[in-house]
């Protein structure tokens, strides 16, 4: 059965966390592990429908420790793997991401965030787990972080973090929320010819001569999956190109980490989507991601209905942060404001991006309601005071 | 004398009485790199084929990372010896094993020393990853090697699960009774009344049956042997190997540095006459009550099921 078999037709009215199934079927996955958390549930439910269809398999972990360790064991034997879950499961979930960074295992994990810290509020949407998806891990690594705004997206940047997953072999993250994972869109799926997945490609060298952990295109090393000859030695322990531990080693573990970081960062331009919405003379500009986006466009059109000028970047990738694009953006401007559904967390990657170069003002909501484009309004204003709403 | 001969009782307190004295703490600790992994081993005046270089289990290792780790007198080099025989026995190629560990000197066995794909995950882990594998690698045969704070401690409820799931994978559970790499803190099946560095007024805890508790949640094959049953052991390891679904050893193993310290066992061979002088087999402990069983190793064969 192909794909588009499997899911039941290319024009479909459906949300956000079927969405993120489609597009992990779409990107090849054929894995998935999982544990049941609201809002991220369905997406569970609907892997376990699909996967069989296609020859996948899911399983129903005992928690979301064991659902990212089985999803790393699974992208070692060779196949595209997901889980999916939302904070109190992503906070379970840290060790194995970090070892998935440090091992470069492809892996896809999609976190439809829930209002936090601990169980909060669990039906509501938040952007609150945005900085753990950075920094959450202990040690230095680099995460691709992708924010969808619509269904549509849920299906597109999951497809998107498959092919980014294999490509840079590191952990990509789809963070959606409770808003975006709930609710109900058209979405539009490729021909079933459009589709082509094609198995992970095996190492250019035979066994012997190949050596796992050793860059070749870029800083990425090829990828010897379980089964095909190789003898792979894996750990988490900092390693040789050898991928045998070396733990005493300054010069070996700083190359190391090194190279695993700069695989991202150096892609950075490669890496960023954004969408960049310009007016002409502004001075104020806002800086958005996931739900929150959709709100500050909505405001950007009451603005201009009032005869205002104001610029929009909304940021698609938020990690590697797309300093440079910010900076360029911000240039006109003297006032940039950063609506989130959170204290303020991305406002502070964007300060530091600008470094003084214009003010930077966050407009934060939690409580489980998203920010309204009228709350968005008032913000740009008030003359900079920072607005509580 | 064969080396079999060396699971024969007598011989074995013969030796053990001739050792005993001349052992101390000293040279316990591993020396890295200084020792070649393989003198004594052989005679090197013998014939090429029998020189270290020759071993005929060498080509089952990763020869560039040995010397092992394992200080003098661990279980570890017991249970890989074990290992290999088996593999070697049942004339697996390792192209078609994938072995996936933990964190401890235990998950040490197989990672890195054994040559296969090998996996080396986190601590307590192990088998969840090898859910993946297998999962995604059913032909393949997946094997879990780590120890007991691992698998019965940090990761105890992935060893329940995937027993009750009935997984077709294959644990080896290195029970030295204690978190032996950390250097010895009290671990699930550290024995009661056992000063630790973490209850360093006694274990008020009692140590888990883990490989009972593996039976009642499920699997197909679960045992329990000590490495001074090595060859028992081994011929259990083949049977887990083979065994379709779940499959289970408990190993006890004896870690002379961090557990002898705390046992008042500090040489290897006392560490193994505690586990032979305990060790009860199962056929042998029917109309025994609980309390004679206390404190004793019901070794051999406890569950096998056919799902
Ligand atoms: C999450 C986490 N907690 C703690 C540790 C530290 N740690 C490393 S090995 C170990 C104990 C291992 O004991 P056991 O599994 O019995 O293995 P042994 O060394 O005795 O063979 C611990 C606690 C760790 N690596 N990861
Ligand atoms: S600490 Fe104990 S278990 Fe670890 S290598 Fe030494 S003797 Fe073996
Ligand atoms: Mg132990």
């Amino acid at each position: 059965m192909n794909i588009i078999e499997a899911i039941g037709g290319r024009e479909l009215f459906t949300q956000g966390d079927v969405a993120c199934a489609y597009g992990a079927l779409l990107g090849g996955c054929t894995f998935f592990a999982g544990y049941p958390i609201t809002p991220a549930t369905e997406v569970a439910e609907a892997m376990s429908r699909l996967l069989p269809k296609i020859r996948g398999v899911t399983v129903q972990m005992e928690d979301e420790i064991a659902s990212i360790s089985a999803v790393i064991g699974a992208s070692w034997a060779g196949r595209r793997a997901m889980t999916a879950t939302s904070g109190p499961g992503f906070s379970l979930m840290m060790e194995g991401i970090g070892y998935a960074c440090m091992t470069e295992t492809p892996c896809v994990i999609v976190n439809v965030q829930r209002s936090g810290p601990s169980t909060g509020q669990p039906t509501e949407p938040a952007q609150g787990d945005m900085m753990q998806a950075r920094w959450g891990s202990h040690g230095d690594n680099e995460l691709i972080v992708l924010a969808p705004n619509s269904v549509q997206e849920c299906v597109d940047l999951t497809r998107l973090a498959f092919e980014l997953a294999d490509r840079f072999r590191n952990p990509v993250f789809v963070m959606t929320d409770g808003e975006v994972g709930h609710m109900r869109e058209k979405i539009v799926l490729p021909a079933a010819e459009e589709i082509d997945i094609r198995p992970r490609p095996a190492p250019s060298t035979p066994p012997g001569e190949f050596v796992p952990f050793k860059a070749v295109k870029g800083k990425v090393p090829e990828m010897a999956s379980f089964g095909t000859g190789y003898h792979t030695y894996v750990t988490g322990l900092t390693h040789k190109e050898s991928g045998l531990p070396t733990t005493d080693n300054a010069e070996e573990h700083t190359g190391l980490i090194r190279r695993i970081c700069e695989k991202i960062t150096d892609a950075t331009d490669e890496l960023t989507r954004v969408e960049m919405d310009q007016d002409d003379g502004a001075t104020v500009g806002i800086v958005s991601y996931g739900i929150s986006s959709r709100s500050a466009a909505g405001a950007v059109r009451l603005l201009r209905a009032e005869g205002m000028k104001v610029s929009h970047l909304r940021l698609v990738t938020v990690y590697p942060f797309p300093e440079r694009v910010i900076r360029d953006f911000a240039a006109p401007l003297s006032r940039v404001l950063v609506p989130e559904l959170n204290l303020g967390q991305i406002c502070h990657t964007v300060r530091e991006a600008l470094d003084g170069a214009a003010a930077v003002e966050k407009v934060s909501k939690i409580g489980g309601e998203i920010i309204t484009p009228d709350e968005i309004v008032e913000a740009v204003l008030s003359s900079g005071e920072p607005v509580k709403v | 004398m064969s080396i079999r001969d060396l699971s024969d009782p007598e011989y074995f307190d013969e030796v053990a009485e001739a050792n005993a004295e001349e052992r101390s703490m000293d040279g316990l600790r591993p020396t890295y790199g200084t020792v070649d992994p393989l003198s004594g081993l052989m005679d090197p005046a013998e014939s090429v084929s029998s020189r270290p270089e020759h071993h005929r289990l060498l080509k089952y290792l990763r020869r560039e990372i040995l010397p092992t780790t394992f200080c003098t007198g661990c279980g570890g080099g017991t249970v890989l010896n074990t290992f290999t025989n088996a593999i070697d026995e049942m004339r697996i190629d390792p192209k078609e094993m994938v072995c996936v560990t933990g964190i401890g000197c235990s998950s040490w066995i197989p990672s890195p020393y054994f040559l296969c794909d090998t996996l080396h995950t986190t601590h307590g882990r192990a088998i969840a990853f090898a859910c993946g594998v297998k999962v995604m690698k059913p032909d393949m045969k997946v094997i879990i090697i780590a120890g007991d704070g691992d698998l019965a401690g940090i990761g105890g409820n992935h060893l329940i699960h995937a027993a009750r799931r009935n997984i077709d994978i294959t644990v080896f559970l290195v029970n030295n009774f204690i978190y032996g790499m950390t250097g010895g803190q009290v671990s699930p099946t550290t024995p009661f009344g056992i000063r630790t560095t973490t209850t360093p007024y006694a274990n008020v805890e009692h140590p888990m049956r883990i490989a009972d508790l593996v039976a009642a949640a499920g699997g197909s094959y679960v045992a329990r042997w000590t490495t001074f049953h090595a060859f028992q052991l081994m011929e259990s390891m083949q049977y887990a190997i083979r065994k379709k679904g779940f499959s289970f050893i408990e190993v006890m193993s004896q870690c002379p540095v961090s557990f002898g310290k705390s046992a008042g066992m500090k040489d290897p061979v006392s560490n193994l006459k505690y586990l032979r002088d305990n060790s009860i087999h199962v056929d042998g402990t029917k109309g025994m009550s609980e309390e004679e069983l206390e404190g004793k190793f019901v070794v051999g064969r406890l569950v096998e099921r056919n799902q």
